[in-house]
């Protein structure tokens, strides 16, 4: 097995173990998205005209409650010292380490997200939207994501620090994710909204691994 | 500049030469240079705060010295970082042991890591780990710990071991087998380079006083 996908799988096999991780970010999506009938009344005609809104805005809430986890207790146990002393270099730690995250809470997300917006009576044409730009948006949630993780590792109320480090990074993924759904309800094409999404994706592919590792590297100084 | 003239300096070997090192706004050594032949022990001595642990995070490349050179075999390690990283093996002040993981998954991994895992039942059998090897690591105790982490040196070899306080939570069993270990790398050519507050049973082990080289106060 190599480096990268045995680090894949030691992210993964902790997160199982621990449990609640993915379950967590899940949780919070459907009972933050549910709120939303109790606070702005069961409408359906105003549920669906919001109803792609409220799913992404709730969706980056959900991945940024999960991001702290991607460095910190490695960096508290001495496992991020000793990980950036192994052969395989930092950036593509973090790119294996992103993948895991990704695979447990973004994936999760993203399966879960058609069937809120179900609930929330979405228009039956935004679904192919909905789901595809999930898919393209969520990796580089947790890419962007790490960069935060890593910037804010080690400062006291690392959290809150996050927070204002990342969401605003999130607006891009934000505006494309709801403009494809609202463009494929409206009949116009969707394309050219997941296309940015995929060029937002493939420039943090190779880009956050390298912020977050000289990040990562600054903070074990 | 230059090294101190008193001090030989081969080409061979893992050299520091006139390394300085600062921490924070303090200069924590300055002027310091070593060289670890194969099959050399270097043991670092000095009070606490003396830099013994920033010397070693130096060593390993995780902090750039504030001057001077790291050479092995003659060639700056900066030069090539993968390289060094590659023939090193750090042992920090932390175990990196992760509590839901077993003491034989822990070790594969952090074995699979470095490139090779074929000795992780090998390096359990020699720290007398064995029993444990299918424990979560929660249950551990700290000396175990510490056992489990000086595992990773036998699980898969590297020609470089930096220890830092390696004998820290050890009992006088464990002790000897950290020094049997270090005994046998050295026979086979590796290089130890360790602080310790714990007399340990090294032969022929070259000491290095840190506080030698504290920096003078502005007189």
């Amino acid at each position: 097995m190599s480096a990268f996908r045995r680090l894949v799988a030691r992210d993964l096999r902790l997160a199982l173990r621990q449990g609640g991780d993915a379950a967590t970010v899940v949780a919070f999506f459907v009972l933050t998205v549910v709120l939303f009938p109790f606070g702005v009344g069961p409408e359906a005609a105003l549920l669906a005209r919001i109803a792609a809104g409220i799913v992404w805005v709730t969706a980056l809430l959900a991945a940024l409650l999960s991001l702290e986890r991607i460095f910190q207790a490695d960096y508290e146990d001495g496992s991020l010292e000793a990980l950036a002393l192994m052969p395989l270099p930092l950036e593509a730690q973090v790119l294996a380490k992103c993948l895991a995250h990704w695979l447990v809470t973004g994936l999760p997300l993203t399966l879960v997200a058609p069937l809120l917006a179900l609930l929330l009576h979405l228009d039956a044409a935004g679904y192919p939207a909905l789901l595809l730009g999930m898919a393209l948006g969520t990796p580089t949630l947790s890419l962007i994501g790490a960069i935060g993780a890593a910037l804010s590792l080690g400062a006291r109320r690392g959290g809150v620090l996050l927070s204002l480090l990342v969401l605003p990074l999130y607006i891009p993924v934000l505006i494309f994710g709801v403009a494809a759904i609202e463009a494929a309800i409206g009949g116009f094409p969707a394309r050219p909204h997941l296309l940015l999404l995929g060029a937002l994706l493939a420039a943090a592919l190779p880009l956050a691994p390298l912020a977050a590792a000289a990040a990562l590297r600054q903070a074990l100084e | 500049m230059s090294a101190p003239s008193d001090l030989p300096l081969p080409s061979g070997g893992f050299c520091g030469r006139s390394l300085a090192c600062r921490r924070g706004e303090r200069l924590v050594f300055a002027r310091l240079s070593f060289c670890v032949p194969a099959g050399g022990a270097l043991v670092l001595a000095g009070p606490n705060g003396s830099g013994k642990s920033s010397l070693l995070r130096l060593m390993a490349g995780l902090t750039p010295p504030e001057s001077g050179d790291l050479l092995w075999d003659g060639t700056p390690i900066a030069e090539d970082r993968a390289a060094h990283r590659a023939r090193l093996c750090f042992i920090g002040h932390q175990e990196a042991v992760k509590p839901v993981l077993t003491v034989a998954e822990t070790l594969a991994f952090w074995a699979g890591m470095q490139g090779d895992s074929r000795g992780v039942e090998a390096a359990l059998a020699r720290f007398r780990l064995a029993p444990l090897a299918r424990s979560p690591c929660r249950l551990l105790s700290a000396g175990q710990r510490r056992r489990l982490a000086l595992a990773r040196l036998v699980a898969s070899p590297a020609p470089l071991w930096l220890l830092d306080e390696p004998a820290t939570g050890l009992d006088a069993e464990a002790q000897a087998d950290l020094a049997a270990v270090i005994a046998e790398h050295r026979r086979n050519g590796g290089r130890v380079v360790l602080s310790t507050h714990t007399p340990l049973a090294i032969e022929n082990a070259m000491p290095l006083s840190l506080l030698d080289f504290a920096p003078r106060r502005a007189a």
